[in-house]
């Protein structure tokens, strides 16, 4: 019991301290920590990703949130690993918000920065491959011809048109419904 | 009302109402702090945005940070941080008692509603790579790294797989680029890399006046 909120721990001050780039950028970080550790099924874990589109707050925090309930099946686990993925960026920021004008001069965050722009592309890909699998795309042939086009159908609507994700996952859970 | 309630109420709010985290957030955020409540002028709230833009986490409770603590110090910030995490801690969570992995996955229509909606997930993670792309302006010559940093991370080999080797190496190499190449313009392909930096850089200080 207790080593599970101490892997929780871990696991949440890690994707704190490195979440850099947002979000989608996370993604991978998460996965890799409650995926790969045997907690939750990466179909879960993009179930946890739709959920937190769906609903308003960040996905750091929906995940935290999510993944310290199902973990420890108590409300206390689920506040600690909310807590731990707010506490290193809450101290950092507190203590970089006393020296902004150095801070924003500093040549090291400037030139970290520009070097973290190409990763947090390849972060987000990442995430994206990772999650292109039988579990989220079925196992058979018929079924992945479906949700293969789901999934192209998805994407050129959110990427070249301006309707917004919450309306796209909606649609897709409305097709599945009907479809399978 | 006291400051510190109105901090967390107005940061509620925020967090009860926008959906997609940080980026979504920040111009509600910026009506609300500093059109409505006028509590911090426009150009402090940008330099503000740039402090918790430059540290990890989430990026919406590191606005609230900055700005709580800028208003009332860090039981400020505390009060602006519970609020933005409050509202959605409490709706997660009670997804997470009602709507289990075992109902996603034995009750029919559920289980139905997700299979469709599994694709069109990564289809919303697959968007963001190619505008990321765009605004961090990739090119032929830069691509590399992106598309290394993907597939080494989707390799699953121990330890070479994990994310935070890259973020690392990024923001060292970056950092290494800057003081080698940043500060002194040469001719040629880095000079050229740096004369774009500035201008984009110039381009935020314009914004700010």
């Amino acid at each position: 019991m207790l080593e599970d909120y101490l892997k929780l721990i871990w696991a949440y001050l890690k994707i704190g301290l490195f979440g850099f780039g947002g979000g989608y950028a996370m993604l991978s970080l998460i996965q890799r920590e409650v995926v790969d550790s045997g907690w939750i099924t990466s179909q879960m874990f993009t179930d946890i990703v739709a959920i937190s589109q769906m609903t308003p707050g960040p996905i750091g925090i929906n995940s935290a949130t999510y993944i310290g309930y199902v973990v420890t099946g108590s409300v206390l686990g689920s506040l600690v690993t909310t807590l731990t993925v707010v506490l290193p960026p809450f101290i950092l920021t507190l203590i970089a918000a006393h020296y902004i004008e150095r801070h924003r001069q500093s040549p090291f965050i400037k030139g970290a920065f520009m070097g973290l722009r190409p990763v947090v592309v390849g972060l987000i890909a990442s995430a994206a491959l990772l999650l292109m699998n039988s579990e989220n795309f079925g196992y058979e042939m018929s079924e992945r011809i479906i949700t293969i086009a789901i999934c192209v159908a998805s994407f050129c609507i959110v990427y070249f048109t301006r309707v917004h994700p919450i309306l796209v996952i909606i649609l897709a859970g409305i097709t599945g419904l009907l479809v399978f | 009302m006291s400051l510190y309630l109105q901090l967390f109420l107005t940061f509620s709010k925020i967090g009860a109402f926008t959906f997609g985290g940080g980026w979504a957030m920040i111009s509600i955020i910026q009506r609300e702090i500093v059109e409505k409540h006028r509590w911090i002028p426009e150009d402090e709230f940008l330099d503000l945005l740039a402090v918790a833009q430059s540290m990890p986490g989430i990026l919406a409770v590191n606005i609230s940070v900055v700005i709580g603590d800028r208003l009332k110090g860090v039981k400020g910030s505390i009060c602006a941080a519970i609020g933005t995490i409050l509202p959605s801690f409490l709706m997660i969570l009670a997804i997470a008692i009602f709507l289990t992995p075992d109902t996603i996955k034995n009750n029919p229509i559920v289980s139905r509603i997700f299979k469709g909606i599994r694709p069109a997930v990564v289809a919303l993670i697959i968007a963001p790579v190619l505008t990321t792309a765009r605004a961090a302006g990739i090119n032929w010559k830069t691509v590399a790294i992106p598309v290394a940093v993907a597939l080494l991370i989707y390799s699953k080999i121990p330890y070479i797989s994990n994310p935070i080797i890259y973020i690392v190496l990024g923001a060292i190499g970056g950092y290494i680029f800057y003081i080698y190449n940043g500060y002194h313009g040469k001719n040629g392909e880095n000079g050229e890399k740096r004369a774009n930096v500035e201008n984009v850089e110039n381009g935020k200080e314009d914004c700010h006046a």
